[in-house]
Parts: C-alpha cells; sequence; structure tokens
C-alpha cells in the first residue's frame, strides 16, 4: 500500500493538484463546507433518532426528505477527499489521524448498514412514537459520536506532530505504520 | 483597508492573555479549531434544513413555521459555539486577520447573515402567513444560503491567505 503510494505521488496529476495554486485550497474548501450539507443533515436526523430535535415530523419522513441531500452530500464528500488523499499520498497514508479517520469511516459505514438493514425497516412501527426504540436512539448515537470523530480527526491531518520524520513516539511510529515509510 | 485606526486595538487583541495562551499552546489551536468546525456542521444543518423547507427541496408537510421552532435552538447553540472559538481563534491572530481580505469578507458577510436571520427570515419563519408568496420564501433562503456560504468560505481562505 505503501508502495502504491509512493507511485500515486509521482503521477502528474497528484503533482500538478499538490502545487496548484487554486485547485488544491478550492478542492479543500468544498470539502469542509460539504460538511454543512452532509454532517449538518446527517446531525438532524440522528438527533431525530434520539428524540432531540424534529420530533413531531416522522422518523421515515426525515429520512426520505434527507436522504437525496445526504447522497449527493456524501458523493462530493468522497470525489473531494479522494482527491486530496491523491494530491498528498505518501504523507496522508502515513499520518496517524488519517488513519483513525479511516477506521472511524468504516464504523460509521458499518452504523448505517446496521440501521438502515436493521431496525429502520420496521420504521413504521415506531414512525410517530415519542421515544424511538433503543436500537434505533443507539444508532442515532453512535453515528453524532463518530462523525464528530472524524471531522476531528479529519481536520488534525494538517498537524504533522506525529509523522514519521517527526521522531515520532512508538505508538505513533507503529500506528503511522513508519516502519515502510520512505519519502 | 478598514479603517487605520484599528490596527492598535487588532494588537491589543493579538497580546491578550488568551491570545498569548493559544499561540504559545502546541494543541489549543487545533483543538478550539475542531471545535469550531464540529459546530460548521452543526449550524450547516440547523440553516439548511429551515431553508431547505423555504424553497420546496426538503421537508414539505411541515409548515415553515414548525420546522423554524424546531431548528432554533440548534441554529443559536451552534451560533453561540461558532462566535466563542471564532473569537478565541480570531485572538490568536488578530494581526494576521487585521491584513487579510478574506477576514473582512468573512466579517462582513456575518454581521450581515446574523442581521438578515434574526429579522427579515426570523419574521418570515415565525408564523406561517398565506399573504407571503412562495416567490419571496425563496428569496429570503437563498439569501440565507448565500449570505452564510459567504461567511464559510471567507473563512476557508483566511487559511489560505497571509
Amino acid at each position: 500500500m505503501s508502495a502504491f503510494c509512493q507511485w500515486l505521488a509521482t503521477t502528474s496529476g497528484s503533482i500538478a493538484l499538490h502545487e496548484s495554486l487554486y485547485m488544491y485550497p478550492l478542492v479543500e474548501s468544498t470539502h469542509v463546507l460539504t460538511l454543512c450539507l452532509f454532517v449538518g443533515l446527517a446531525a438532524l436526523l440522528d438527533l431525530r433518532l434520539m428524540g432531540l430535535a424534529l420530533r413531531d415530523v416522522p422518523v421515515s419522513e426525515v429520512a426520505a426528505r434527507f436522504l437525496p441531500w445526504l447522497r449527493v452530500g456524501f458523493v462530493i464528500m468522497v470525489v473531494t477527499g479522494t482527491l486530496l488523499f491523491y494530491a498528498i499520498p505518501v504523507r496522508s497514508y502515513h499520518n496517524v489521524f488519517f488513519r483513525i479517520k479511516a477506521i472511524m469511516l468504516v464504523l460509521a459505514g458499518l452504523n448505517a448498514f446496521v440501521f438502515h438493514n436493521g431496525v429502520f425497516r420496521k420504521v413504521f412501527e415506531w414512525d410517530v412514537a415519542p421515544r424511538a426504540p433503543r436500537a434505533a436512539r443507539a444508532a442515532g448515537a453512535c453515528s453524532l459520536v463518530l462523525w464528530a470523530l472524524i471531522i476531528v480527526s479529519g481536520r488534525m491531518i494538517a498537524y504533522n506532530w506525529f509523522d514519521c520524520d517527526m521522531q515520532p513516539p512508538h505508538w505513533a511510529f507503529v500506528a503511522a505504520g513508519c516502519e515502510g515509510y520512505q519519502r | 483597508m478598514t479603517g487605520g485606526s484599528l490596527l492598535p486595538f487588532f494588537q491589543w487583541c493579538e497580546a491578550s492573555a488568551i491570545g498569548s495562551a493559544i499561540r504559545t499552546s502546541t494543541w489549543a489551536f487545533a483543538v478550539i479549531e475542531s471545535m469550531h468546525l464540529l459546530a460548521l456542521a452543526a449550524i450547516g444543518g440547523a440553516v439548511l434544513v429551515v431553508d431547505l423547507r423555504l424553497l420546496g427541496w426538503g421537508l414539505r408537510r411541515q409548515t415553515v413555521a414548525d420546522v423554524a421552532r424546531d431548528a432554533y435552538p440548534w441554529f443559536v447553540g451552534s451560533l453561540a459555539v461558532m462566535l466563542v472559538t471564532g473569537v478565541a481563534l480570531f485572538l490568536s491572530e488578530s494581526v494576521k486577520c487585521y491584513y487579510s481580505t478574506p477576514f473582512w469578507w468573512k466579517m462582513s458577510s456575518l454581521a450581515l447573515s446574523i442581521i438578515f436571520a434574526f429579522t427579515v427570515r426570523r419574521r418570515v419563519t415565525a408564523a406561517d402567513n398565506p399573504q407571503i408568496r412562495p416567490i419571496w420564501l425563496k428569496l429570503v433562503a437563498l439569501v440565507s444560503l448565500t449570505l452564510w456560504f459567504g461567511v464559510g468560505a471567507g473563512g476557508r481562505w483566511i487559511g489560505f491567505s497571509g
């Protein structure tokens, strides 16, 4: 994987994006501002599941109205996020916060998958209930926490505190896979 | 530039105890910035859910007033977090902000956004008034989204400039 990232970094597209004066900031700004659309609306859905917002709106209604926007937001996030990785592949791959973010993303995906194929299938049984089933409330809470961690770890990727060429502490050296790190 | 007489004030902000503490700490700026981003997502959701309702592109079966009332505490709460963390970030690099064009865009958009949110938009979303034609509701949503987008884009660009 590290070798793949090193090869990726030598491609002309990666170099062009990395060195561009406006494209990289534009892609990054799009990534950050799409937080409003994607995480903002997802958080409202989570809060609805937890009974903390939009209490009078059926859960199925919130989900149906938000899902098209969440899909749009998700696509923008994935495309811009991939481009950001493509611009700086080796450093990102060996960055502790990037790895934490990747793990949290997988967990958030799993959480959404379990929710949609589990308790959400019978949403019409509890659609307007003042208190959603425990599984639904838990899914909402997990999603909120995971996305918060994803935002924070994503922001921290910018810092080089634990980068392989900064003589990181042992745990970070192991977690970032610095053994196979080559500039 | 916006009034040369403001520079001493910005220098005083930067020299303040809070500003110095954040600047000398390794973690403080990053942690406060992260909180600022978390509140960005929250305020984005709270603004969008109402503006999408006004545009007829989001929740539709609920009245504008119902959606606005539900979103209000989240809007005010996240705005408060935004302002507190934003002031802290500003104190840590006030002079850089003074010379940053995006900073002044952001502050101008922010002032307009807040005024618009608590006057026109709040009035329009406070009670369902059948006399207001949908085109005006849509216009209010578009103005709101444009102003808030200016705040976000300006904010992001402070980091790229200077």
